[in-house]
């Protein structure tokens, strides 16, 4: 792996998400009530809805679309929708958000 | 001749190592002992219960003369050590040099200051040791206000041994709520409760600017302006370790001294005991692990093996009546579960975390009585898969039955205001079943109770239950989410008479079954609380819906539309110039005319929002709130102005009420009309609030609709001047705020309430309709201003990527 900052766990409301763009596309930067972080591909399974601009409760986000519920730790769609998004492995370290380089720009469009 | 063995620092570390010592091998060592403050060691962790007047010194005195003098240490107490010469082995003070074989340094841990103005004036101390608290106890004794800084285990502690002393004490907190390491958001509201109870001002998200005063402290200064008065402050906003001598000693030092499972430094002669010491990346502050350390060192000094492991570490707060635990980690990781537990009537908050079948976290309040299984369950890493189902219960209860549904009611007091209109108490409620009113129809006949608007009508038949148990039986109410049993109305009702102003307030007092909510409740929590406590409650942004938290309507492919208001559908050529030129600038592919007389900007990207709205707002254009559930449109006809049927002047009326009610927030969106004449150019007899000017005066009429349901509005009343009108709209409309369930447009509540208890309520009732408006004017000076100028002004940040990492990839 190879963190990289991508910002402050400051810069994230608590509840809330922030976009990181990278080349294929981007990644919804989360942070839970708890101060966890997690990544996941900002598109929603069911229409690509944004999810970072979704309600975040619990370690789920809620999808502004259609109100799918996804997990923040899975990626997966609860419970009676289908589907997955890609997750990112994240951390805070000294108030620092890193995401691992190598997975964002291993993405592909597939 | 024996080693000699030389100890700097006299502390709770360095007193139980000699214990561990001199239990293991009496007479292996001529200990001198050096101490800066001038006493022996005492149980620093009881200085909370001096302070408070609960103990005395001499109670908490752990080594007295005659351990020393029994244990033959030479002591050399208030004798400062002020170096070390590791190349001769001996330590320098000011009366001299002492040599050693072996060196233990446990010099413990500063307070930290912070570096603001004014720290070093008489009358700022810290609170470390028992000259502290002393300084404490005499200060104390003039009376006065003394502000704490720093709202963690320590400064809690000296706040309320402070009040104790009758002191006005207030607690000033950086973080959003109070021991923010070892607490949870709910675990810290009760505690915060709890402590203004007992008369503690609690000061959260406050940072210190300044401390105020010319020749002693007068004063805190905040950085939003606030100032707070002090005769004393004691800062309390966290400890670093004391390693001035190591360093100066050139031993390896990181944030504190370094030493190895031997509690070795890299000198090999030479051990750190104590908050003075980092090992493996880990400080100290808690007695558990010095206590572990210091029986490590004691065998390594004898030359035994052992080594010092990390454990798992818990808290407990030593202020009377508050009564929590806090263990383990609860938060920070993937794959982890809550368990959460929550009685009202007790106080109680309860939240397990798990992970792997394990116990990793737990954070209690109010019920502690278990802490110590738990806390065993965390340290053994036990697999707890087999009782996970009554876990929370604790260890003495299996197959335990659900959370009552209605302990929230069961736990109110019995002045606690069921039904707002009457103004009836639980307590009258309960009298009239136990002489005979056994139903809702008999309580209603008796007390007047839900006779009303009818939104207590759910809290009515909870007390019915709870007071004749079996006896009766509850229609069925559709919950308000997953997180609760409890419908609308009685969380609204609740919300109200028990005053509870902030989101966790509500999640506790009324056993919420989540940590923190979901999309369903949140986003309706937020609009009662900032609808029934205007002036107490923050907006939280991350309880909207996305539309309201970016003041735009979020389209299909995540673009944004953007609808500036046209107050009454008047524009002019400045306007239309304005919105052009944003139009062009921010490539927006259409531009649509609005059903509500204006115009929209649809597919604006996101980050691009702070600056479009700059730039309309440059012409005069502020957000229209097309987005909201809140005011929307004034739809307004020509009237009086051009057309030649016109009654009265309809767009000026409609420009009126539009500038009066725009901002506000209501359960649903509301939009209104006023129409000139009886031909009803502006459509008002479908819109939740209609007015239609006749020669007489003005109709009002509320709950239309043109959407799902079609409604056409019912006549409320017709009034004879301008004014009236608008006050007999603002007051519906406030009425509508506070009684609406959320998402229910004014036809679905009218229905609920009945349109003869609106007229009563707003027409016929003046004190109730002044009362009203005064209540939405109260309300509107917070929420009546252009959130786009403030948002392009102070958050544009947050509508922009947090990182750009193509730019990167590119490279």
């Amino acid at each position: 792996m190879s963190w990289i900052d991508i910002g402050a766990l400051d810069d994230i409301p608590a509840r809330g998400a922030r976009v990181v763009k990278t080349v294929h596309g981007c990644v919804a930067v989360f942070r839970t009530g708890a101060d966890e972080v997690f990544a996941l591909e900002n598109a929603c399974p069911h229409k690509a809805g944004p999810l970072a601009e979704g309600i975040v409760h619990g370690k789920a986000v809620t999808c502004p679309l259609h109100n799918w519920v996804i997990s923040l730790e899975t990626g997966l769609a609860q419970d009676a929708d289908e589907g997955q998004v890609s997750t990112y492995p994240a951390k805070v370290e000294g108030g620092r958000i890193l995401l691992d380089a190598h997975r964002l720009k291993a993405r592909t469009a597939a | 001749m024996k080693e000699k063995l030389v100890v700097i620092g006299a502390g709770m570390a360095s007193g139980r190592m000699l214990e561990e010592l001199f239990k293991l091998s009496p007479d292996a060592y001529d200990v001198t002992l050096f101490g800066a403050e001038p006493r022996g060691n005492y149980n620093r962790i009881m200085l909370s219960p001096v302070l408070s007047g609960e103990k005395t010194y001499d109670e908490i005195v752990t080594h007295d003369a005659e351990w020393y003098a029994t244990h033959n240490v030479t002591c050399r107490f208030g004798e400062a050590v002020t170096g070390i010469d590791r190349a001769r082995k001996v330590v320098v003070t000011a009366a001299g040099e002492t040599p050693y074989d072996k060196l233990v340094i446990a010099t413990g841990s500063a307070p930290f200051i912070i570096p603001v103005e004014g720290k070093d004036l008489p009358g700022v101390i810290t609170y470390r040791d028992l000259d502290d608290t002393n300084a404490m106890i005499t200060a104390a004794e003039k009376g006065g206000k003394a502000v704490v800084i720093g709202g963690g285990l320590l400064g809690l502690e000296a706040a309320a041994g402070l009040k104790e002393r009758g002191m006005h004490v207030t607690v000033l907190h950086l973080m959003g709520h109070v021991m923010e390491r070892q607490l949870d958001e709910s675990a810290g509201f009760l505690l915060r409760r709890d402590l203004e109870k007992r008369g503690i001002k609690v000061m959260c998200r406050a940072s210190t600017a300044a401390i105020l005063g010319k020749d002693r402290v007068e004063g805190v200064l905040l950085e939003d302006n606030i100032g707070v008065e002090a005769d004393l402050v004691v800062m309390a906003v966290g400890i670093r370790p004391e390693t001035r001598l190591a360093n100066n000693a050139g031993l390896e030092v990181a944030r504190g001294i370094e030493v190895n499972a031997q509690m070795q430094t890299s000198d090999p002669d030479i051990f750190a005991v104590g908050e003075c010491v980092e090992f493996d990346g880990h400080l100290f502050g808690l007695v558990a692990p010095l206590y572990d350390q210091a029986k490590v060192l004691a065998q390594t000094l004898v030359g035994s093996p052992a080594a010092f492991v990390v454990k798992e570490l818990s808290t407990k707060l030593k202020v009377t009546g508050c009564d929590l635990f806090s263990a383990g980690d609860f938060a920070d990781a993937d794959g982890r579960e809550d368990i959460v537990f929550r009685d009202p009537a007790r106080g109680v908050y309860k939240r397990l975390v798990l992970q792997d079948d394990q116990i990793v976290g737990a954070v209690m309040y109010g019920d502690t009585a278990d802490s110590n299984w738990f806390f065993g369950l965390i340290r053994d890493g036990e697999d707890i898969s087999e009782m996970r189902d009554t876990l929370i219960f604790g260890p003495s209860f299996q197959g335990g039955s659900p959370q009552d549904p209605m302990a929230a009611v069961a736990a109110l007091p019995p002045d606690a205001e069921i039904c707002g209109c009457n103004g009836i108490c639980k307590g009258e409620i309960v009298e009239a079943i136990e002489n005979g009113a056994t139903d809702l129809s008999a309580v209603r006949a008796v007390t007047k109770a839900s006779g009303s608007c009818g939104t207590c009508t759910g809290l009515v038949e909870q007390v019915l239950a709870v007071t004749l148990g079996d006896d009766f039986v509850i229609p069925a109410a559709q919950p308000m989410c997953g997180c609760t049993d409890m419908t609308h109305e009685d969380v609204r009702r609740l919300i109200k008479s028990q005053e509870l102003k902030s989101m966790p307030a509500v999640w506790q007092e009324l056993g919420w079954k989540t940590s923190c909510g979901c999309h369903v409740c949140r986003p309706a929590l937020n609009f009662y609380l900032l609808a029934d406590w205007p002036l107490d409650y923050q907006d939280d942004p991350q309880s909207r819906f996305v539309n309201e938290r970016k003041h735009a309507n979020i389209q299909k492919d995540g673009t944004f539309s953007v609808v500036p208001r046209m107050w009454g559908g008047i524009t002019n050529p400045d306007e239309l110039r304005a919105i052009a030129d944003a139009a062009e600038k921010y490539n927006v592919p259409t531009v649509k005319v609005t059903g509500g007389q204006r115009i929209d900007l649809l597919g604006v990207k996101g980050e691009d929002l702070p600056y479009i709205w700059a730039d309309l707002n440059k012409a005069g254009l502020v957000s229209g709130h097309a987005y909201s559930k809140g005011l929307r449109t004034v739809k307004t006809c020509v009237g009086t102005d051009h057309c030649r049927f016109g009654t009265q002047d309809s767009t000026g009326l409609g420009i009126k009420l539009e500038k009066v009610l725009w901002g506000s927030w209501t359960p649903h969106k509301l939009k209104l009309a006023v129409s000139g004449c009886p031909r009803n150019c502006a459509e008002a007899t479908c819109k939740d609030i209609g007015v239609v000017c006749v020669d007489s005066g003005y109709q009002i009429g509320i709950g239309g609709a043109a959407g799902m349901d079609v409604k056409e509005t019912e006549l409320l009343c017709q009034v004879d001047t301008e004014e009236e009108a608008i006050e007999v709209v603002m007051a519906v409309t406030q009425a509508y705020r506070e009684g609406g369930k959320y998402l229910d447009r004014i036809y679905k509540w009218m229905a609920k309430v009945g349109l003869d208890w609106i007229r009563a309520t707003v027409v016929d009732d003046l004190d109730s309709r002044r009362a009203l408006v005064e209540r939405f004017e109260l309300s509107q000076s917070i929420y009546r201003k252009d959130p786009w100028a403030e948002h392009a002004r102070d958050k544009a940040e947050i509508y922009a990527p947090l990182a750009n990492l193509t730019l990167e990839a590119a490279e």
